[in-house]
């Protein structure tokens, strides 16, 4: 193991360019893939920001009891979609309309609005679908004269955020593939160019697995310097964009951490690979 | 130690390289192996050292087989035989004594002892003042020595030397074959692939000689001359026509003037006869 260790060091001191080269080129392409991580990740967060303000609004007829609003709010907020019921009274929606919409303060004077209660689903209903079944459900209390959501709205929301997930899948398969394939080609020029080595190796006697072992190492060390390399590229190009563009929000630090894992384990796969491939053509 | 048994060696683009060959090598022998180029010298010391396996017929080195052989078997193996090729194939980052002590690394030696050990086979190829030179400041001759300094670092029971001195002068060719010689003399086995003729007349040892990956001659047994003279007529006949006859007589009589050469290999136009005589 030890030798082994000495063999990495000693190609990234032997040939200190190429070494360079591989680490660089691994930090660009996780780059990249970074890059469209950290799109992806803000474009869901924002949709999701968007996607919390759908709500279904049902307004009671005037002069329902309390007691039966009670029990509806008790009802409905015990619905597996529903995350929040409150009740809004004719008071507090003109309070709110007034906050909200200025041209209400000098228009009405008295409660005009009717009451309702609010409700607000749990991510993972906010689909049109789910939306559209709890409505109905709610429209069948007797005291509820009409239910009301943003049905375009939730669908276009919906239809954003499926287009979204797709275009994030396939981007990011692209993007992932596109790094492998670049970081397997320098790791294989890493290889191809300690070929006679490998070679005097296997003559004087060396097993695969000893062969293999400064390779491994070398690949798993050139993956976790792109990593972190990469990490701080992406990182730097986040805080630039915040402070001059739109606030973005940065991946969490175990997202951060898996990021460089991941750059680590195509390090040492990639070599894996290529050393295993050319060990079976010599 | 070296038993070679009806081995065939085809390759899919290329075709036959080594074609039916029988030979026993036995221990502490020295062997000359000559032959034109593409008779399948290199391929046959190829299947000793298990860098190639034979396509038919069955290969067995210090009694490892080459059907049953595994990878690691094959590591194991050739610690035990020390190879060296016409291009010195050293390390050429690394020093003289690193090149030799990079075997020994590989293979697991303690490495308190490597550095004695380096010392002493470079003393004993004669590079001991050279020890920390890189291959570039060393002559062709040198470098030789430092590979054959390597190839003995695990006390090999055979020295597989294919074409050493092909690219060295006359004053180094006899120095690295006088280095063998006494490798050899501590009974050390060596099989050495040459096509230099003056440096077979030098000595006495055992010849083999190929052409078209056969066995076409060999001084220790008159028998592969008649067999190979035999098989070639065989051949001609099953050919059929005049002008394979015609062609394969001629083969025939020059497997037999190997055959009655007292001193095999010693008849270089022969062996070039053979070769255009087989191509034509």
């Amino acid at each position: 193991m030890t030798l082994a260790l000495r063999e990495a060091l000693l190609a990234f001191r032997r040939a200190p360019l190429l070494s360079a080269l591989g680490v660089v080129t691994i930090a660009f392409s996780l780059f990249a893939f970074g890059l469209f991580g950290l799109v992806a990740l803000n474009i869901r967060l924002a949709l999701a920001q968007v996607e919390e303000r759908v709500e279904i609004q049902a307004f009671l007829t005037e002069g329902t009891a309390p007691e039966a609003v009670q029990a509806a709010l008790a009802d409905i907020a015990a619905f597996p979609e529903v995350a929040t019921a409150e009740y809004l009274s004719q008071d507090s929606a003109l309070a709110r309309a007034r906050r909200e919409i200025p041209e209400y303060r000098d228009v009405f004077a008295q409660a005009v609005l009717p009451a309702s209660i609010d409700v607000r689903l749990k991510p993972g209903h906010r689909d049109p679908a789910s939306v559209k079944a709890v409505a109905a459900r709610i429209a069948t209390y007797g005291f509820v004269d009409d239910v009301e959501y943003a049905q375009d709205w939730v669908d276009k929301i919906y239809r954003m955020r499926s287009i979204a997930s797709l275009v994030g899948v396939v981007l990011g398969v692209a993007f992932g593939a596109v790094a492998v394939i670049i970081i397997g080609a320098t790791i294989r020029m890493a290889v191809l160019a300690r070929s006679r080595e490998i070679s005097i190796m296997r003559l004087v006697g060396a097993t695969d697995g000893f062969i293999r072992a400064p390779f491994l190492i070398e690949g798993f060390t050139k993956g976790i310097l792109g990593g972190g390399l990469a990490l701080l590229l992406t990182w730097l190009a986040a805080t630039l964009i915040s402070r001059n563009l739109v606030r973005v929000t940065f991946f969490d630090p175990g997202v951060a951490v898996l990021g460089v894992l991941c750059g680590a384990i195509i390090g040492l796969a990639g070599s894996a690979v290529s050393v295993g491939r050319h060990l079976r053509r010599v | 130690m070296i038993q070679l048994s009806h081995a065939t060696k085809e390759y899919p683009r290329t075709g036959v390289a080594v074609d039916d060959v029988t030979l026993h090598v036995a221990k502490g022998e020295y062997v000359w192996l000559t032959g034109p180029s593409g008779s399948g010298k290199s391929t046959l010391l190829k299947l000793v050292y298990m860098d190639e396996r034979p396509t038919r017929g069955e290969v067995r080195v210090s009694g490892v087989n080459s059907h049953a052989i595994s990878g690691r078997e094959i590591a194991t193996l050739r610690r035990r035989l020390g190879i060296v090729f016409q291009d010195f194939r050293l390390l050429e980052d690394r020093t003289a004594h690193a090149n030799v002590a990079f075997a020994l690394e590989v293979t697991g030696a303690p490495p308190d002892s490597i550095p004695a050990k380096v010392s002493r086979l470079l003393a004993q190829v004669g590079l001991s003042a050279k020890a920390m030179a890189y291959p570039r400041e060393l002559s062709g001759g040198e470098q030789q020595r430092v590979a054959i300094a390597r190839a003995l670092v695990n006390d090999p029971i055979i020295l597989i030397a294919d074409e050493p001195t092909g690219n060295l002068d006359d004053r180094a060719t006899r120095g690295i074959f006088q280095l063998l010689r006494e490798i050899n003399a501590s009974g050390t086995a060596v099989l050495m692939a040459t096509h230099d003729i003056d440096l077979i007349r030098r000595s006495d040892y055992r010849v083999i000689e190929m052409h078209h990956g056969r066995l076409v001659a060999d001084s220790s047994d008159p028998a592969v001359a008649e067999h190979a003279r035999q098989r070639a007529l065989d051949e001609a006949a099953g050919a059929g026509s005049g002008a394979g006859a015609a062609n394969g007589g001629s083969s025939g009589d020059t497997a037999s003037d190997e055959l009655g050469s007292d001193e095999l290999g010693s008849d270089e136009l022969g062996s070039d006869e053979i070769a255009s005589d087989g191509v034509a």
